[in-house]
């Protein structure tokens, strides 16, 4: 928000740059005709060089369409929209992560098809009349509940994203991996979750609500599981049964699975069998050996619930490159397991100056939010970056600021402001700066 | 409506409108009590002070039979790894610039590998050692980190007594209790 330019004389005001290098006020869009300008085209692919004679007809506008489908699919030409970076050890196919395409993506909301996965033992075919929930532990009454009982309880709807906490953790490396911002940070998705509120079926079991603990287990070939907190299952965390709309996927926990907003993604325990009171946390390997966080001096942080306020600019990035100088949208997504998105800045100076992005509606607590803003490319070299500040005054760190903090070794909970470097010729390169 | 003359449809209205009041705190209770003999066998997690553990004991001359037959093809001979996770080994390297995490580097409690292996393990066929072969893996897994001797044998009293050298190097941030 410094080095304000002046309006030159004939221009509109909000032409002025509001930061360095070219980043145009957040309401240029709202208010200006772009037409005017001339928005650049992102993007590899020219598609109007490969279009036909306008003048012609299409054959599309001479025959008839196809008919119906049970069940959509995205357009053919979307076929490139895939997830990303499927990876397995040897001999374990079904573990390990894929991720979602975030670059290609617009929006809050991420396509079922395409959310991010990441399994501990292969997505199980669970048979929903066979499968069974038990809450038991320090309750009065342990209760077994079938999946059909459980659709038959009052439902709440809330959007949320989920993010695994090794998301970016390729970003801890010495040197910037050269992937697509899915491939680096699309460990990440966001959708509508509708279920059951956890506490209800906790009171109905009787369960002690002072008891701090209880362990979440899944029903896959792994078990597996995590010690979560009374206070967030009592809080915000919901039984899910459905996902934007349709019964969950199976690699998103068919039939059901504990939702636990903006806590890190394995506690959302997937393919939910059964809920324990419990008076000391189980110390799981998921807990333990797994996912904490190991740091510079050979200590390591345990029950790193939340994941911390973040953001990346998904256009431009590396794969969608410019096209020519001119005037451009940069958009990209951020979101905080603290509460809601307050402000994301954007610089195209590298971190020089700073100017506010617009935020789309809606912005929701733990949910991803959409920032945009105008910005006239010149041509030359450009870095950009976006810094996102939560509704608690959280700011995503430096990556200095990270490393200086927690080392190199941490691999999980990396949020740190992403640079993505411009070159001449409008391609763009993951960078550290 | 599934009442066919005015009476029933009367009756259920009064009796709808009785229920009224209490509604508002009702929930549908749609689960059914669970029993001892049902929650048994779903009771598997072990937590750091052993509660839970079955019968049985193993020593690590035990597990290593065990562990050629079912772990070794794919965590190589005496835990060394490739192709998957080491189980060996790893200590003193935390503070390095490539860390190796093990069982003996950095597992913080025993009762996390009996857990773990009883149900995970082996990858291909989870759930299907007896609780004699997890505590005899247990064991040969502890004994190669040099955590027990060779003779030691793991049972529900002494797994949970084992001091895992990595133990006091975790931090909880967060509060096991509620403010």
């Amino acid at each position: 928000m410094s080095r304000r330019s002046t309006a030159s004389e004939g221009q509109s005001p909000l032409v002025e740059a509001v930061a360095g290098n070219g980043l145009l006020d957040r309401r240029f869009f709202i208010k200006q005709s772009v037409a005017l300008f001339g928005v650049g085209g992102l993007g590899a692919v020219a598609r109007s060089a490969r279009a036909a004679d306008p003048t012609q007809l299409p054959p599309w506008m001479q025959f008839p369409g196809a008919g119906m489908s049970s069940y959509g699919s995205p357009a053919k030409y979307e076929s490139k929209v895939v997830r990303a970076l499927i990876q397995s050890k040897p001999g374990t196919t079904g573990s390990g992560a894929s991720r979602t395409p975030i670059e290609s993506l617009d929006g809050m909301i991420t396509p079922n098809g395409l959310h991010f996965e990441r399994h501990h033992s292969g997505v199980p075919d669970i048979d929903p009349d066979s499968h069974r929930l038990l809450i038991h532990g320090l309750v009065k009454r342990p209760l077994i509940f079938t999946v059909d009982t459980l659709l038959r309880y009052p439902l709440v709807s809330r959007i949320h994203f989920l993010e695994c906490s090794g998301n970016s953790l390729s970003m801890f490396g010495a040197t910037p991996p050269a992937l697509t911002c899915g491939q680096v940070h699309g460990l990440l998705s966001c959708s509508e979750w509708t279920g059951v509120p956890l506490r209800l079926l906790l009171e109905e079991a009787g369960a002690d609500l002072t008891v701090p603990w209880m362990l979440a287990e899944g029903a896959d070939a792994a078990g597996m599981s995590r010690s979560v907190p009374m206070a967030k299952a009592l809080d915000d965390a919901m039984l899910a049964l459905y996902q934007n709309g349709e019964r969950l996927r199976p690699e998103n926990g068919y039939p059901v699975r504990l939702f636990l907003p903006g806590y890190e993604g394995n506690m959302n325990v997937k393919w939910l069998r059964r809920l324990k009171v419990i008076a000391t946390p189980i110390m799981t390997k998921d807990e333990t050996s797994r996912y904490t966080d190991l740091q510079a001096d050979g200590k390591s942080l345990m029950f790193t619930f939340p994941m911390d306020v973040k953001s990346v600019i998904t256009r431009p990035s590396p794969g969608v490159a410019l096209r020519a100088p001119g005037l451009y949208e940069v958009s990209g997504i951020a979101w905080s397991g603290h509460g809601a998105i307050k402000q994301v800045d954007v610089s195209a100076d590298g971190g020089l100056t700073w100017a506010p992005a617009a935020l789309s509606d809606p912005v929701l607590p733990r949910a991803l939010t959409r920032f945009r803003i105008a910005w006239k490319w010149n041509g030359a070299p450009a870095i950009l970056n976006s810094r996102a500040t939560d509704e608690t005054g959280a700011v995503q760190p430096t990556r200095d600021a990270l490393i200086t903090a927690h080392g190199t070794n941490a691999i999980f909970h990396y949020n740190a402001i992403q640079a993505w470097q411009v070159e001449t010729s409008g391609e763009v390169k993951n960078v550290y700066a | 409506m599934y009442t066919h003359n005015a009476t029933a449809a009367v009756t259920t209205i009064l009796a709808l409108t009785a229920f009224v009041p209490s509604m508002a705190q009702e929930t549908p209770g749609l689960g059914r009590s669970a029993t001892a003999a049902e929650i048994a066998p779903w009771d598997i997690s072990i937590p750091p002070d052993g509660a839970g553990l079955p019968p049985g004991s193993g020593t690590p001359e035990q597990g290593a039979i065990v562990y050629a037959q079912k772990c070794q093809s794919c965590h190589g001979e005496k835990g060394a790894g490739k192709p998957n996770d080491q189980l060996v080994g790893g200590q003193g390297t935390l503070t390095s610039k490539s860390p190796v995490r093990t069982v003996g580097s950095y597992w913080p409690y025993a009762t996390t590998v009996f857990d773990y292996v009883r149900r995970a393990m082996p990858y291909t066929e989870s759930k299907s050692l007896t609780n004699e072969e997890v505590y005899a893996v247990t064991a040969y897994l502890l004994h190669l980190n040099g955590i027990i001797g060779g003779q030691d044998a793991m049972n529900a009293e002494s797994l949970p007594q084992v001091e895992m050298p990595n133990r006091d190097n975790f931090i909880v941030i967060y509060r096991t209790k509620p403010k």
